[in-house]
This record gives structure tokens, sequence and C-alpha cells, in this order.
């Protein structure tokens, strides 16, 4: 009896999901229920250098072109599994054909602005990423973060009162970071030094935080709205040439400082966790910390700071929701952000990468359901809003592949302490 | 480098683990560490590497006080150690986790794994330890681990290496490899002190050899002392390593199990396709290295594993599938490898966990309430013919020793009527004494006309016990073999050597 292997398997589940939705576009879009019209998708955004038309497409045609592409994807990812190679490419383009078809499809007779879904998608992800930054350094060393939330709310609002106190965005930005390690310190210190339950802590941690966050919005925000909670915004900054590119460039190039920080924070972490003697320990205290103990690191130490670091990642993505967007603090403005970049975090295996395009897709996800009630298809928004949730329930059972979360993820090291 | 230990005392509460203990390892000298579990060799091994402060004494480097209050001290004055669990991180690579604490950067702040590489290759060659220095941890043999391990200690220059219990994860050949590793290393001037509690090993290599009893020590010999000598030191009076076994007649099949399958979560089949059966009145031990597949199968046996596929035939009665509680009552008693995770309920009385299959059922239970006095009684008779030791039936199972939980996971599981016993690692971490009373009643079941399935990693409990021994590897029974079979040929077996390839 030949047994497969659990990633082959996984493959070919995954291979005949993909093909068989696929299908299912090509058929139900294509030619059980077609749309009438043509769909327009506009890509043009700012004063890019080429001006592209909009692309007018008869809503049926385009379905089957997508559906076809999708389809032909899929058949090469099957050779590619034959020959051993790596899957991800066709995957990800077929992924894209259902998209696309699915979008000619629902938009018929009207216009997606296409550029901007993207770039609206890019922004709604920006906390995801961080918080997801964020959680990973704590469990990588070995510290639970629940206390995302607390900690980009926290942020958010520190950021909004102080730019507004000094009237300068930036004050706002620099002063972020510190809530973002003051609540962290709050975690650190019950986590690490008294060993508390760090779920039930940082569950306590995100009431306390959203408590004293309201109190503060009503007594001094609303009132005073013009001295404490009315910050200037951070300018955008396009980068020269870059952003003069059509479609790309209003996507990538067009945006706040937080932003291109995302891109350095995201970048040296992957980078330091793999090639520097900071992420070699900080991996090792996360994996076995007797091992880590037994060569010479104070695991403690190592953890405590890890953490505090978090906090400061996390304190520029609660930047980025007041002087990053919005501008003023809103009550309990975060809205859960923080669990959809835990989730983010776990649906791309504890991997600085992974997470940032598991919350890109979470983002993306959600704009998608804003941008289609804007044009006037709506589907319920609960549905979308759920699509984080499921995409991590469907990662954890193990259809993504193994996903292991650091060995010593949440347990308090205590010296001479039971295996 | 010598090693010297003045008076180190280290008192856990009322509980004295080392009591002013006086030791002295020479340069290039291999020092035993003999005695049983309990009796201090690690608390004055990790004092030693740094990881528990003693309460008082002094540790002398070649006639030096030196003070160690963390392990990178002992790793600054020379001293490694191999921990008996391996301190490596299993998802890393072996260089990785050579560098770890230790780490080389190139000029740009970057880690130079290069490095790493060329340092364990030069000491692969210098000390014969094959290793690949990319190789992930975790997909290696505990014998090249181990190896990982010492080459760990030599990288940082260590001039006296402490090896705590090496030999019990290894096989027989494996364990051939660390003595001769160990006397290259001796040979080449480094100190080793070897703790284990197995005599053998000890006679083979060590060149002086220090007993420890209840945090004492108690006598310092040379090697040449006999076995017997060695263990009536380490319990403190005569005992008995070979227990008796008489050649009685035995019965027909009592259980047979055909093509018993056990998969895990994951859906990887641990058990594979296994066939066996055990005779009324015969002792089958189930031998392997640790991790064979061995613990799933004793718990497929009474279906406490989720995913199993076969038959389990228990006097001709298919009990596969059946509730655990139904595979008990169908007579299967069951010793289970952990006795505090799965034998006993710490925090309940010890007449409570003497009743924990029975409680349900006449006489212990009428309607809804449980009778206390009919408890009590059972539990004071069976206290007495069991042997455990305990100030009171109610006091709670947590404060017994080990040797006395497991007497309370025997008395209740030999309190029913039974038909097979299986027994995984009964005595493991057990004392010597509390391992003759185990033996006793496990050749007493034997000789009583049940069927005993033996899951044990021990090969001496293995070659005393069994009447016949099947020999599990990557969850396969590679074969099942007479007892009289020698040492080697179960070491070849153990390794996953079928004697057909053996011998071809």
């Amino acid at each position: 009896m030949k047994i497969r292997s659990n990633v082959e398997k996984r493959r070919l589940q995954g291979i005949a999901i993909i093909t068989a939705l696929s299908s299912l576009s090509f058929l139900y879009f294509g030619i059980l229920k077609p749309g009438k019209e043509a769909t327009t998708f506009g890509f043009v955004l700012n004063d890019e250098w080429v001006i592209i038309k909009d692309w007018v497409i008869s809503s049926q045609t385009g379905a089957r072109i997508f559906s076809i592409t999708s389809l032909l994807a899929s058949a090469i990812a099957v050779l590619a599994l034959k020959k051993g190679r790596s899957i991800s490419v066709p995957v990800a383009v077929a992924s894209f054909g259902i998209l696309m078809s699915f979008l000619t499809w629902i938009a018929s007779g009207k216009f997606i602005p296409f550029t901007g879904l993207l770039q609206g998608g890019l922004l709604l992800s920006i906390p995801l990423i961080f918080g997801a930054m964020s959680g990973l350094v704590c469990e990588r060393s070995g510290v639970i973060n629940i206390a995302i939330e607390g900690q980009l709310l926290a942020s958010a609002f520190v950021s909004a009162v102080v730019a507004s106190l000094t009237d300068l965005a930036w004050w706002g930005l620099l002063a972020a970071p510190f809530a973002g390690a003051a609540i962290s310190y709050l975690l650190a210190t019950f986590a690490i030094k008294f060993s508390v339950d760090q779920v039930i802590l940082g569950f306590v941690i995100n009431v306390l935080v959203i408590g004293l966050t309201d109190y503060l919005y009503k007594k001094l925000l609303i009132p005073q709205q013009n001295t404490w909670n009315s910050p200037p915004l951070l300018e955008v900054v396009p980068i020269p040439i870059l952003s003069k590119i059509p479609v790309v460039g209003p996507i990538l190039f067009t945006h706040t400082i937080v932003v291109y920080l995302m891109v350095a924070i995201v970048s040296m972490v992957t980078f330091g966790l793999h090639k520097t003697k900071w992420g070699l320990r900080t991996r090792a205290v996360g994996e076995h910390p007797t091992a880590a103990d037994t060569v010479g690191i104070d695991v403690n130490k190592l953890r405590f700071r890890n953490v505090i670091f978090s906090g400061m990642i996390a304190g520029v993505g609660g930047a980025f929701y007041t002087v990053g967007s919005v501008g003023a603090f809103g009550k309990e403005m975060t809205a859960g952000a923080g669990f959809i970049a835990l989730a983010a975090l776990i649906f791309g295996k504890w991997s600085p990468i992974g997470a940032l395009f598991a919350a890109l897709l979470f983002g993306f996800a959600t704009n998608l359901q804003s941008t289609l009630s804007i044009i006037g298809v709506a589907i319920p928004s609960e549905f979308m809003l759920m699509v984080p949730y499921i995409a991590t329930i469907i990662a954890v059972t193990g259809l993504v592949g193994r996903v292991r979360a650091p060995a010593a993820d949440g347990i308090p090291y205590i010296r001479g302490g039971a295996h | 480098m010598s090693l010297e230990l003045r008076g180190i005392t280290k008192t856990f509460g009322s509980f004295t683990a080392n009591d002013s203990i006086n030791l002295k390892v020479e340069t290039g000298q291999i020092h035993a560490i003999l005695g049983e579990n309990g009796a201090g060799k690690s608390t004055l091994m990790n004092i030693v590497y740094g990881l528990l402060k003693a309460d008082s004494g002094e540790i002398l480097i070649d006639g030096k006080s030196v003070d160690i209050s963390g392990p990178s001290d002992a790793l600054s004055v020379g001293i490694g150690m191999v921990h008996q669990h391996f301190m490596l991180v299993p998802v890393f690579s072996v260089a990785e986790n050579i560098m770890l604490g230790h780490e080389k950067f190139n000029k740009f702040r970057v880690l130079d794994l290069d490095e790493a590489r060329k340092a364990i290759r030069a000491i692969s060659e210098d000390f014969g330890l094959q290793v690949d220095p990319d190789a992930i941890v975790e997909t290696l043999p505990v014998g090249i681990q181990q190896k990982v391990e010492i080459i760990k200690a030599l990288i940082h220059e260590a001039k006296v290496l402490i090896l705590d219990e090496p030999t019990a994860v290894l096989t027989p050949q494996e364990t051939d490899e660390l003595l001769n590793t160990m006397r290259d290393l001796k040979n080449k001037g480094t100190s080793i002190i070897f703790i284990t509690h197995k005599l053998r090993e000890v006679r083979a290599v060590a060149d002086q050899i220090t007993i420890i009893r209840r945090g004492k020590v108690v006598a310092s010999v040379a090697p040449e002392a006999s076995e017997g000598e060695l263990a009536s030191m380490m319990v403190g009076r005569a005992v008995d390593l070979a227990p008796e076994k008489y050649a009685h007649e035995m019965g027909s099949a009592i259980l047979e199990v055909k093509n018993l399958t056990v998969r895990d979560a994951l859906g990887t089949a641990v058990v594979k396709s296994v066939n066996f059966h055990v005779n009324a009145g015969e002792v089958l031990a189930v031998a392997g290295v640790q991790g064979n597949g061995q613990s799933e199968l004793a718990r497929a046996l009474i279906n406490l594993e989720e995913h199993i596929e076969g038959s389990v035939l228990l006097d001709g009665r298919e009990i596969r599938g059946s509730s655990i509680k139904d595979s008990l009552h169908a007579g299967i008693a069951f010793i289970p490898e952990s006795r505090e995770l799965d034998g006993v309920i710490g925090s309940f009385s010890i007449a409570e966990n003497l009743i924990l299959d029975l409680h349900d059922r006449a006489p212990y239970s009428k309607g809804i309430n449980i009778s206390a006095k009919v408890m009590q009684e059972e539990a004071d008779k069976r206290v007495a013919e069991f042997d455990i030791r305990a100030q009171s039936i109610m006091d709670s199972v947590s404060t017994l020793s080990g040797g006395n939980k497991q007497k309370v996971v025997i008395a209740r599981e030999l309190s029913r009527p039974i038909k097979v016993l299986v027994a995984s690692q009964p005595t493991r971490g057990l004392d010597v004494g509390s391992i003759e009373f185990v033996h006793e009643r496990i050749l007493s079941e034997r000789d009583a006309g049940r069927g005993v399935v033996l899951f044990s990693t021990e090969l001496d409990e293995v070659i005393a016990l069994a009447d016949r021994i099947a020999v599990m590897y990557r969850g396969e029974i590679l074969d099942i073999v007479d007892s009289k079979v020698t040492r080697e040929e179960l070491g070849l077996l153990m390794a996953g050597i079928s004697s057909s390839k053996a011998s071809a």
C-alpha cells in the first residue's frame, strides 16, 4: 500500500479545490447565470504617466475568459505537482482568475475602480500587518500576545492626543510606539515575572484599554475636541518616479510614511529572524527555552525585550488609525483589528511573509465588500467580515499545511522547572 | 582539568537532595556517579552546571575555588553538560544549535553559519563524531542528536564533560558506540562525569565509581567491584538482580492481535498492521527503542487510541471498538506508561484511586451513593496485600513516592477478575526495591495463568521476564524471538535490522 505523505495529500486537495472552483465559476458566471451587460474596469487614480483607458468587457465573455485562465492554471499546477515543482504560482494565478471572473460577473453594467480597490485593500491591511508583526515578535519568543487589540487602540488614542496637543502629526507618530510599549510592559511584567496565564491576561489588558480610552474619550476628547482630538494628518509622500507608474504607482508608492515603515518593519523582522543573533536567540527561547538557558542566554530578559519591542511595532500601526488616515480618535475605533491581526499571524503560520500576505488578503476582502456595496451590488457585509475567521479556521485544521506554533508559546520559563 | 566538589548541600524545603557531598574528578578520568532515581545525582550535576544554586559547599577547578551561578559561568570555566533531555532546538539545524549562545558574525553583523559548519566538521574529524551540519535536529535519530550535544560541549572547549543518563534513550549498539566515544575523549584529556544507574555500563567504562544514596556519598570504589556489590551499595541492602522465573506449562492463546493499525491525529500510521498472540501463562515482552509505536500499541489494546483498525481478540471475543470501560471489564488490566498522568488521580485519596474502575457498581455503590465504609475496608485490605506505604488511606496519592503510586495502580488493576495484563513501562523511574516488587507481581500473574504483555525499553527487564520477545521498529513488529536471544541480536533488531536481513 502506497502511503502518500501529508504534504502531497494537502497539495492534491488544494488543486482539487481550485479546479472545482474554476469549473464552478466557468459554469455559473459564464454559462448558467451570465451577466447581461458590460463591465467597466477603471485603472486611473492620480496623475500617472500613462492614463490607461477604462476597460469595457461583456460580463459573460470576461467571466469566461478569466475562468478559462484559471482552469488552465489549475492544469499547469497538476503538471507541476507531478514533476515535483512548486505549485504556488499556478495556484495564485488560478485564484486570481476566479476572483476576476467573479468581479466581472457581479459588476455587470457597473464600474469597478480596480486600482482604488487594491489601494484601499492595502490601506485597510496596514494596521493588521503591524498587529501581526507585533504578535509575531512576541510569540516567536514564547509569549502569547492576545493584547494586540489593546496595543493598537492605546497607541491610536495617544497619537491622536499628542498630535492634537502639539498640532504636529509627527509627534503623534513618535508618541504611539511608547503607548504600545507601555501596554506591552503590563503584558511582559505579568506574563514573564508573575507567570500569569497569557490568554486571560491579554483579554484583561484589552478590556482595560477599551474601558480607559472610552472613559477619556467621553470626558475629555468629546467636550474639548479642538484641544484634544483634532490631530493633523501625516502627509502623503509619493515616491518620485515610481509613484507615476500606472496602476502600481498609486497602489504601492503614493502613501504616508506609515505604509513605508510597514515595508521596513516586515523586511527587518524577516531578515532579523533568520539572519541575526537576535533572531536565532528569539526563535530558540520560543522553541526550547531550557536549551537557550543552558548555553547562557537569559531567556526571560530576551522575552521581556521582545514583548516591549512588539508593543512599539503595534504602536506604529495604532498611529495609522489616527494621524495616518482618519485623523480624529473614535470610540473603539480598532474594532477587533487586533484579533484579525492574530488570525493573520496564525494563517500565515507565524512567518512574517505569510502573515503579511494573510493580512493583505483580509484587508482586501474587507475593501471588496465596501467597494461592492458602494457600486450597488450588496453582498451582506457580515459574510465578508467573516472571511478572516473562516480562513483562520481552515488554516488551523491543516488545509494550508501544518500550522505549528512555537513550541514554548505561552509557557512561562522558570529555571529548573518541570520539563 | 580536575574538578572537586566540597561539602555540597542542597535542600528543597524539608527534603535534603544533597547532603555535604565530596567528590573529586581527576584530569582525563571517567568518573561514574551511580545511584537510584531520586538519589540526588541530577540535582548535584545541575549545581555543578549552574542551573541550581547550592545552599553551601564549594566547587574547585584545578584546586581553585570558582563561583558558578549560571550555565554561562560553567561554560566559561570549561564545564560542559549533555542533559538527559537533550538541550537542542528541534526545528533548528545542527549548525544553528551549535552556534546558539556563541554566535559568530561576518562583517555585516549577519550570522556566519559557514564558520559553524567548519568548526563542526573539525570536531567531527577529531573525535570521530559524524554529523551533517545542515540536518534539522528533529529529523535525526536520538543517537545522532546525542552526538550533536557532545559536539556542542566540545566546541565550547569543555574540559570536564557531564553526561546525565546518556544511555537511557540509546539502542545497545548506540550505547557501545557512546562508550567508545567516551574512551576516545578520555584519551584526549577530557574528564568525564558519567551519571547512570546501569551497572554494566559503569563497569565497562569507569575509572572510579562514586555511589550516592539518598543525597549522600556512600562509597567510592574501583570498577572491579561486582554488579551485586554495586547494586547493594546503591540500594542499601542485598538485592536480587534477576527475578526467578520457573518453567511451567502454557495455555492456549488468550489474546490475539490481528492486522492492528493505529493512526495519529494527522492520519499517519504509527502502528502498522501488527500481528501477535499471547498465551495464557506467558509473558510477551514488546521491546524497542522508545518512540517506535509501543506506547500507541499498548493504548490501542484497551481502545485508548482514537483511530484503530484491525482486530483484538480477548479469549476469542472481539474487543476492538468497545468502550474503554468494557475493555477493562472484559478482563484486561492496564498499567499505563505515565502513572502521574494516566495511572492515578493525584488529588484523590488512595482509597478513591483504588476503586476508580469499580466505583459504579456493587459493593461500592448503592444507588447514587458510594459506600465510604466498603471503600475503606477494601482499601485497607489492598494496602496490606500490595505493601503500599502510606500514613493513611485517606491521604492524597500525590503525597506518595513513585514506587508507591505504581503499587496503587497495580493493586487496582489486579483486583478485577482479569485474563490479560498489559503493562507499559511498569518500572520506569522506580527504585530498585519497587522494581523487584513489580517484577514479582508480573511473574505471579504469569504463573497464575494470565497472559502478560510487557512493554519495556529496558533490555535487562525484557530478558529477565519474557517468555517471548517482540521487537518493534517504526511501528512494525520486526520479529518475535525466543527469550534466549542474545543482547546483540536484540540490539540489531531494535536498530531495525531483522535477523533474516542480518544473516543474509
